[in-house]
């Protein structure tokens, strides 16, 4: 077992755990816009706090031999399946400890060895590269599972429809998650896209197809498993849309106006770090225990902080590298 | 005259486009009500409404192949790609359609599409975020390829393109959106330099200037993003005594090639910088024109300080990725050394 596997299993069996890796998702998300707003993050970021519970619900679910294709938005999803703060940040600021040694950055999270395939910032391109997985696993006679994780604006863009219809065609284990979070860039979904329901669109391949409430850790672990056991079991591909909401802007900077008045403070009550408290909190675990969790987390978060801004910026050579299977061939 | 910048100039070209044409359409994502993520369509909504000016969903393909239908039923789109990389998905629609469609017709159905592509690096950006895809839309027949480097030129160019019956590749260079310059918002169409044309700037050394031999000279060639820094190689090689010609192409298919020849007939040598990789790029195309043109000419092999063979690198790394002033200086002395 890696250290990232361990990781994952903690949040499987231990309902403390699991929020704890929510509110890690939380503080780090927090973290790296303060590291962006004081220059130490360079480029651009794209937070996730709002869709913590759907993250960590997916890695619960999901078997250390499972796969899955992220996106940008993809800093949540990379802690929840076990990559360790301190790679992700070391990516994200372009450290050589970073998860792939600094020269991939926050889009471009990737950990192949717990099957986080690398994540991409061009929309859609995920889907059909888990449906290849999916395919592969379906020849080989293995009972793995290849996930898709997007947003509601990927949607729209042909390579949804086309991996759709492959993963329907040939009853592919993959299943296709979609993180609806309302918007895409600065676009209300109703502005862009024909159905608002989003698991409808799976009539259209006649796979299954539901809609779950995606800032409730347990509802979305429910509707995970449901949709990979049946993948795991021979019974095809499903499209499955959490609800959820970004309650940072789209990226760096964005401030979000364009959101209407009182939408954000709505979703807010919904807080899937606030519900999942109050539901532990119903279940006996006591205040006191739930402030130290949140208490220890933050103490991590910034120790990580604190070491990966001291870590080495990768090399010079370290562009030319893996270009090609002989690294000569890339330098000219 | 208006001092603007590139950003606002473009803002303009469209602007004055929108006005003129009623045929002339603005769409893209987050073009309308955003104004766009570089602010280049900014305000275009409120003034044209939302028949004109139309924010479509996440899918570049069907942006461009929605514009192809436009432009078959008499409109003439501008279509807004958001960054370089995502110009990618709707490559197809473009090098199989729009770039083939008046010759199908034997020249009854013009394309007068532009695609507007924000390009380059330099602000830090990662891969799909500061490619250089010129050269693969050069490659193809059927399409122009422009890129503007300064806010007149952008305003100019924008409007002649818009103004054209051929399917235009407009890059935009992102670093320089926010550069100023002088615009002169009422000139004419039909007042407007070719906009095949390219720019020549002759600099000459300084009077008193300790003197290389009087007969050192240089072209430099470049496009977009990379004038800036060719402009300030070449000042600093002036202090060194050299005369430099910079050479802004402005149009890269189809090439003003008269202009470069005529550069080098007089120079003598040739440095080419282009931010897109090396290898198979406008560096290598030019490259082999001129010696077939103008081979004789030539005192020096012809330089190239073009962006590197590999992905492009995230921001950390970029600074050696990019032909700056420092990499061109450099490569004006090596074609110097070889004379
Ligand atoms: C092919 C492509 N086109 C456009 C973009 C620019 N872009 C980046 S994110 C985004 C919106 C995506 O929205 P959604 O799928 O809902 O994901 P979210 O950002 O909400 O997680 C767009 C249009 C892109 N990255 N790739
Ligand atoms: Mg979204």
């Amino acid at each position: 077992m890696s250290v990232q596997l361990d990781r994952r299993s903690e949040i499987r069996a231990d309902a403390r755990a699991a929020y704890a890796r929510m509110v890690e998702i939380r503080l780090f998300e927090e973290q790296v816009n303060e590291l962006f707003a004081a220059g130490l993050v360079h480029g651009t970021t794209h937070l996730c706090q709002g869709q913590e519970a759907l993250d960590v619900a997916l890695a619960a679910v999901l078997r250390d031999d499972d796969v899955v294709a992220a996106t940008y938005r993809g800093h949540g999803i990379a802690l929840a399946l076990g990559m360790t703060p301190a790679s992700v940040l070391a990516e994200i600021m372009g450290r050589s400890t970073g998860c792939t040694g600094g020269v991939g950055g926050s889009m471009h999270l990737a950990d192949m060895s717990i099957g986080l395939l690398p994540t991409s910032a061009i929309i859609g391109a995920g889907l059909p590269i888990a449906t290849g997985a999916a395919l592969a696993f379906q020849t080989r006679g293995e009972d793995r599972v290849a996930v898709a994780v997007f947003g509601d604006g990927a949607s729209n863009i042909g390579a949804f429809h086309e991996s759709l219809n492959m993963a329907a065609v040939w009853r592919l284990p993959v299943l296709f998650l979609c993180d609806n979070n309302v918007y895409g860039e600065y676009s209300r979904i109703d502005r862009t896209t024909a159905v608002l329901d989003l698991s409808r669109r799976a009539a259209g391949y006649d796979i299954p197809g539901e809609s779950f409430d995606g800032m409730d850790v347990d509802t979305a672990r429910t509707a995970i498993a449901a949709a990979v056991d049946r993948a795991r079991n021979g019974g095809g591909p499903s499209l499955l849309e959490a609800r959820t909401y970004r309650f940072a802007g789209h990226s760096r900077a964005d401030k979000a106006l364009y959101r209407p008045e009182g939408e954000l403070e709505e979703y807010r009550k919904r807080d899937p770090i606030a519900v999942r408290r109050s539901a532990l909190l119903a279940q006996g675990v006591s205040e006191g225990e739930l402030a130290a969790i949140d208490a220890r987390v933050a103490d991590d978060i910034a120790a990580v902080v604190a070491t990966v801004s001291a870590d080495p910026l990768p090399d010079l050579a370290a562009m030319f590298a893996n270009i090609w299977t002989e690294p000569a061939a890339a330098a000219r | 005259m208006l001092t603007l910048t590139m950003s606002r100039a473009l803002n303009e070209g469209l602007r004055c486009a929108l006005r003129d044409d009623p045929r002339v359409l603005v769409m893209g994502e987050d073009v309308g009500a955003l104004g766009g993520v570089f602010r280049v369509t900014d305000g275009l909504l409120s003034e044209f409404g939302p028949q004109r000016v139309i924010d479509t969903p996440l899918g570049e393909s069907g942006i461009i192949g929605t514009a192809v239908g436009l432009a078959m039923r008499g409109y003439r789109p501008v279509c807004e790609i958001q960054f370089d990389g995502f110009v990618f998905p709707a490559f197809d629609q473009i090098v199989s359609q729009v770039a083939k469609l008046r010759a199908r017709t034997e020249g009854r159905q013009p394309m007068p599409i532009v695609v507007r592509i924000p390009a380059g690096g330099g602000i830090g950006a990662v891969e799909h975020h500061s490619e250089s895809p010129e050269a693969y839309f050069a490659h193809t027949p059927g399409l122009r390829v422009v890129y503007p480097s300064s806010p007149s030129d952008a305003f100019r160019m924008i409007r002649q393109s818009i103004a054209l019956d051929d399917p235009v590749i407009f890059l935009e260079p992102k670093r320089c959106y926010w550069h100023k310059g002088e615009v002169e918002p009422e000139a004419e169409l039909a007042d407007m330099p070719p906009l095949l044309a390219a720019q020549t700037v002759r600099l000459s050394p300084q009077r008193g200037v300790a003197d290389g031999p009087p007969r050192y000279s240089v072209s430099i060639v470049c496009y977009g993003p990379t004038v800036e820094w060719a402009m300030r190689a070449a000042e600093a090689a002036t202090q060194q005594g050299v005369t430099v010609e910079v050479v802004d192409l402005r149009a890269l298919s189809p090439l003003d090639l008269g202009s470069v020849e005529a550069s080098v007939q007089r120079t003598h040598r040739l440095v080419v910088v282009h931010e897109a990789p090396g290898r198979v790029g406008l560096g290598a195309e030019i490259a082999a024109a001129v010696s077939e043109r103008c081979f004789a000419d030539l005192y020096a092999p012809v330089q190239r300080v073009v962006g590197l063979d590999i992905p492009y690198p995230p921001n950390r790394l970029e600074g050696a990725y990019l032909p700056t002033p420092e990499r061109i200086l450099d490569a004006v002395a090596m074609t110097l050394a070889a004379a």
